[in-house]
């Protein structure tokens, strides 16, 4: 019973964890029709951003307790540096060429923010590990988990419900929705497409650097980080349906649950599973477990 | 003008680069042959990302039947005792085809980014294997035995020269019969599905077969190529089918472009220069400089560096 609940409370964090890394890919997807591969490279560069602002803010002798704001502000502050530029600077240009052409360009940019990651930070390690201890931890049935894994558990709650009220609920949500269905009508109805792209790609590069920077506590932040993330938020997102956000959360569900059974009971297949259940949705239902029927264009 | 109204000039080029690599290669030094010698072995496989993207197909996947021709050619020698690189090519070609064969029922159903995402996961779930394997050496891989042909295993100071002579014998061989079959119907659809596949059907071919083969002969090549680079480095490792693996191939298709079988080598040569100089110069920015050549052809040359080539011809 107790190794259920290990199983369960694992996976939960580990879900949560995927969510936030995979929530921006999903929402970018919906609206712009982009498979991002840069989306990696903004979790990486929130990361590197989180851990070496954090770093610097404790060195400092400022109040550690503040250091959870300081890694939010650090994930901003440099996707509001990168986001915008690659936006506008060149994928704005592209939007005209077909989904696999727009892949590969965010392939190309993918290798070159990897290296200017690399010329800002350089290659050696970074370690911030202050915030992570800090919380001190708390116990579900015998094991005892560090309470700041509650922290992306509420950041993947409140962006998971934040996006939806946004998107269900407001006045901007109707309009977003109305570009997703239509950029060319909307934008003959007077609405702003441009500034929706620019805005639904920096927020979704945001969300993944916040989900580097919380992450930055808890690892050594290294190069090739974003790599990893790349094909593990692919396999959430495409779970789920690419472009909807509960099939995202319920991507994120099953990879979390399915990979935290198998490391306490298979532990040999743990990267095998994630990538075997992509494969079996994609087999049976390729556009994703929250998907509509589309009709084939002539 | 149709392009068969030119010259087709293919087979004398693989037959001078063969030659040239017969004749020239004693001169060169180790180093340069073991660069060629991988170089081929990634134009293998992009060929076959060639072959399918001549479809409107990117496989984010190849690195699967790289992989597996690879760890085919390691466990030939680990289990076996068979060292003989002829057969290592050979093995490595017919269990990646196998694999593809029947993989293909499932893949040859998906277009766009869904084929690209399938493919990924499919190489992502073979890494997740082998990286867990510990009779193929887990996450550091196993060694190959040094490289025999027919029995005979070659003096360490002409290794290299054997091993590209072997290699691209077999490269050309293979080349020469994928633009032979490029030339029958079923490579001319191609084009067709990419443009409009609905009316390929309605003219009676099956889209779904078609590119079922053509997926099955690129995981041939890429099978080729991955025992040949795995007998050429001597050592085999589960990144061989990491996505960023795939990665690589799809820059160097991409450089290529898809006017001629002999294109991807010449990328692949391209790739492997880039690749050894900026390394060399700057080991933190060659990626950047690999980032950047790709959107440049992307947007400049769409068509790849081989239709600079073909711009002059049709003029």
């Amino acid at each position: 019973m107790d190794q259920i609940l290990t199983v369960i409370v694992d996976g939960i964090f580990y879900s949560a964890w995927l969510f936030v890394a995979a929530v921006g890919l999903t929402l970018i997807y919906g609206v712009m029709k982009i498979v991002n591969l840069t989306h990696g490279s903004f979790y990486a560069l929130g990361a590197y951003a989180g851990a070496s602002f954090t770093g610097a803010w404790i060195a400092a002798g400022y109040p550690p307790m503040l250091s959870y704001a300081v890694l939010l502000g650090s994930a901003i502050i440099i996707t509001l540096v990168f986001a915008p530029l690659i936006e506008r600077g060149i994928l704005r240009f592209m939007y005209a060429k077909d989904e696999v052409v727009i892949l590969l360009i965010t392939y190309a940019l993918f290798l070159i923010l990897e290296d200017v990651i690399k010329l800002i930070w350089g290659v050696d390690p970074y370690f911030v590990s202050e915030p992570y201890g800090l919380l001190g931890s708390f116990d579900v049935g015998e094991m005892t988990y560090p309470t700041y894994n509650l922290i992306l558990v509420g950041i993947a709650i409140v962006s998971g419900g934040g996006l939806t009220l946004l998107l269900q609920g407001t006045r901007i949500g109707k309009l977003l929705r109305t570009v997703i269905h239509d950029p060319e009508v909307s934008r003959a109805m007077g609405i702003n497409v441009d500034r929706f792209y620019l805005v639904t790609f920096t927020f979704g590069s945001l969300l993944a650097a916040i989900g580097g920077a919380y992450t930055a506590p808890t690892v050594s932040v290294v190069p090739g980080l974003g790599v990893e993330v790349i094909v593990l938020s692919f396999a959430v997102v495409v779970i789920g349906g690419l472009g909807s956000l509960p099939g995202a959360a319920l991507g994120a569900l099953i990879v979390g649950l399915v990979r935290s059974a198998t490391i306490h009971y298979v532990p040999s297949l743990e990267l095998f599973v994630i990538y075997f259940v992509m494969a079996m949705v994609l087999a049976f239902r390729p556009r994703g477990l929250f998907s509509l029927a589309e009709p084939r264009k002539i | 003008m149709s392009p068969d109204t030119h010259r087709d000039r293919t087979l004398p080029i693989l037959g001078a680069v063969l030659l040239a690599v017969i004749v020239f290669g004693p001169l060169l030094p180790k180093w340069a042959l073991f660069l060629l010698t991988i170089a081929l072995a990634k134009g293998l496989v992009s060929l076959g990302l060639m072959l399918q993207l001549r479809a409107g197909l990117v496989s984010f996947g190849q690195a699967l039947y790289y992989c597996i021709g690879g760890y085919t050619a390691g466990s030939l020698g680990r289990f076996f005792d068979i060292s003989d690189m002829l057969l290592q090519m050979i093995c490595g070609a017919f269990a990646a085809a196998f694999v593809a064969l029947i993989l293909g029922f499932l893949l040859a159903r998906y277009r766009g980014i869904f084929y690209g995402l399938l493919s990924m996961a499919l190489s992502m779930i073979l890494y997740g294997l082998l990286a867990k394997s510990e009779s193929l050496g887990s996450t550091d891989g196993i060694n190959i035995l040094p490289s025999t042909v027919f029995g005979i295993r070659p003096a360490q100071e002409w290794v290299r020269y054997v091993v590209i002579v072997t290699g691209c014998s077999v490269a050309v061989l293979a080349t020469a019969l994928v633009h032979r079959y490029l030339k029958t119907p079923l490579g001319r659809l191609a084009p067709a599905i990419k443009d409009n596949e609905i009316r390929v059907e309605y003219m009676g071919a099956s889209v779904r077969r078609a590119i079922h083969v053509k997926y099955v002969i690129a995981a041939a090549l890429s099978g080729i190529g991955g025992a040949l680079a795995a007998t050429a480095v001597g050592h085999i490792d589960p990144d061989m089918a990491y996505w960023t693996t795939s990665g690589e191939f799809i820059f160097i298709a991409i450089l290529a472009g898809t006017r001629s079988v002999v294109a991807p080598f010449l990328g692949a040569v391209i790739f492997g220069i880039i690749h050894t100089t900026a390394f060399d110069l700057s080991p933190n920015t060659w990626q950047m400089t690999l980032g950047i050549s790709l959107l440049l052809v992307i947007v400049f040359l769409p068509e790849g560096l081989w239709s600079l080539f073909g711009r002059r011809k049709a003029a």
